[in-house]
């Protein structure tokens, strides 16, 4: 079983240094893939996201598809870790970390974790504009959904 | 969970985002007269709590649920749970 990692919390974090954890002490890996998602600013029309999240199930949900991904690619290491709260363009919102071997597993199981964690993990995005205009939640995509068929 | 006088039973429902928002409130005891059997069941009844519920629930068929913190299909049995929690497509990542 693969070291696994999850948290879920509002402070921002350190990508390089997770990646760096999961290789600490250790000589068997022979990769990482590191994913960051960041905040955009939309053509400069966005003041910030507001991230809301299902206490507890979001941890739980995580690992279920940290669990699965385990489950499926020979992985040594899974982190993901997921802001929640106000974040601002530029800012980072989310980090998979995926240390395997060799190079496939890592991309591949980055890439599925990403998809399911869209659809699957309960977070919700709140946009606040510059403008002013009244804040809207943002509406899922159903190109989320379709993209969970490609695994 | 816990049974009721009516029959039924009171169990704790929780909601996010916009359902929260028109529901206004994040969560509430609710007890479920005993017709309600899924999490289909529930949804129907809590839309006829009033107003703000019926504008919450105006459309079911994109309101995801789950219970005690696992997602679940609408034809999935409440009974036995101790939260369930309303919400609408996840918006993550």
């Amino acid at each position: 079983m693969p070291r696994l990692t999850i948290r879920v919390q509002p402070e921002d974090f350190d990508p390089a240094r997770e990646a760096e954890a999961l290789a600490h002490g250790r000589a068997d890996v022979g990769g990482i893939v590191t994913f960051t998602g960041l905040c955009r600013d939309e053509g400069g029309a966005l003041a910030a996201l507001e991230l809301e999240h299902y206490p507890g199930m979001a941890e739980d949900e995580l690992s279920r598809i940290a669990a699965e991904a385990a489950a499926r690619w020979p992985l040594f290491g899974i982190t993901i870790l997921h802001r929640y709260g106000l974040i601002r363009p530029g800012e980072r919102i989310v980090l998979v970390v995926c240390a395997a071997a060799h190079r496939r597993a890592t991309f591949e199981a980055a890439d599925f974790l990403m998809d399911f964690l869209k659809s699957r993990a309960p977070f919700w995005k709140k946009e606040h504009r510059k403008d002013g205009s009244a804040s809207e939640w943002v509406s899922a995509k159903d190109s989320d959904e379709s993209s969970l068929l490609r695994w | 969970m816990r049974w009721n006088h009516e029959g039924g039973w009171a169990v704790k429902v929780v909601y996010f985002a916009w359902l929260r928002e028109r529901v206004q409130r994040p969560e509430e005891e609710i007890a479920f007269p005993a017709s309600v059997v899924s999490v289909a069941d529930a949804l129907a009844h809590l839309a006829t709590l009033g107003e703000n519920y019926a504008y919450a629930f105006e459309k079911p068929e994109i309101i995801r649920a789950a219970l005690d913190k696992k997602h679940v299909k609408p034809d999935a049995p409440i009974a036995g749970a101790r939260e369930i929690a309303f919400f609408p497509p996840m918006t993550g990542g």
